[in-house]
């Protein structure tokens, strides 16, 4: 599987979704400039990691998703290959077109740094394959913008197809109340774009890899993704 | 030649800056406050001297970039 993370300026956390891909996958990860207007050969797997692109100016995701290398990403989503965002990386998806809707404001204002549990949908896509359908996983949350909206046709139109990938859940399992953090729509923290093959989401799997700090819940969407080159 | 464009949420799209906002106000004892929307302001200088094609290109601006259209919408004037 050979992956590519995108850096742009006020991205922060490429070298944790890169550390997440060699641990899984025995391969580097190679690093993909912004002004870049190709993707390097061979890449099966994009992924546009978290942080603060260009501060966070504008909007969320905003003037990132209008860099010259995510031309490069729309091209290979539309040959079907992979894309996986995180945080600022769903934000900029969203912005960018591949995933519907867009992340406001968590509706409480604060930025939100924390433990969270995540209850995954299905489990056929490229990304959970190493998950249970309905499996209660702890990651952890860190943002201002996580709070996903999109109008009404959309979100049923995701529910109906099966593409919210995780919902916020509390540790038992319970999905929505006090176990959603920043407001966002039907408990959203997670969607798929139409073909499966893009999925953003606002927690960080990539964080959640090593005991050292707190549990390895995430490594089963790298060791998923891990997958590709042999089925390939 | 100068215009200002105008961005701001839809209606019915949850503004919880716009609702502390209005909070704030509110506890400054500033009377009358129904409510408050927050929205962004883009003072914009044009080197066209066309009104027309100023407009087309700021319609342009607002829709590849000032506005996310899935939630805001926009104003453009020409002053």
């Amino acid at each position: 599987m050979n992956a590519a993370v995108l850096l742009f300026p006020g991205i922060n956390r490429e070298r944790d979704a890169a550390r997440a891909v060699l641990q899984a996958s025995g391969k580097p990860a190679k690093i993909v400039w912004h002004g870049d207007h190709e993707l390097p050969a061979g890449t099966d797997l994009v992924i546009v990691p978290g942080g603060f692109s260009y501060g966070d100016y504008l909007r969320c995701g905003a003037i990132a998703a209008r860099a010259n290398i995510m031309d490069a990403v729309r091209a290979h989503a539309g040959r079907g290959g992979y894309v996986l965002g995180i945080c600022n990386g769903f934000q900029i998806l969203c912005e960018s077109g591949l995933l519907p809707g867009v992340l406001m404001r968590n509706k409480d204002l604060k930025f939100i740094c924390k433990m969270q549990h995540l209850k995954t949908g299905r489990n056929d896509t490229v990304f959970t394959k190493r998950y249970a359908e309905g499996q209660v996983i702890k990651v952890c949350i860190a943002h201002g913008e996580g709070n996903y909206a999109a109008d009404e046709s959309t979100i049923s139109r995701l529910e109906g197809e099966g593409r919210v990938a995780f919902r916020y859940c509390d540790a038992q399992g319970r999905v929505g109340g006090d176990a959603n953090p920043n407001g966002s729509a039907r408990d959203i923290a997670g969607i798929y774009s139409e073909k499966l093959n893009v999925l953003g989401l606002m927690p960080h799997p990539e964080n959640l890899i090593d005991p050292m700090v707190g549990g390895i819940d995430g490594r089963g969407m790298f060791e998923s993704l891990a997958l590709i080159s042999r089925a390939a | 030649m100068k215009a200002r464009v105008t961005v701001t949420l839809k209606n019915g799209i949850l503004d919880p800056q716009g609702k502390a906002i209005e909070g704030a106000l509110k506890s400054l004892g500033v009377e009358g406050v129904l409510s408050v929307r927050q929205g962004k302001v883009f003072d914009i200088e044009l080197a066209a001297g066309d009104k027309v094609r100023a407009e087309a290109s700021l319609k342009a601006a607002c829709e590849k970039l000032l506005a996310n259209m899935v939630v805001e919408n926009y104003r453009v004037e020409i002053v």
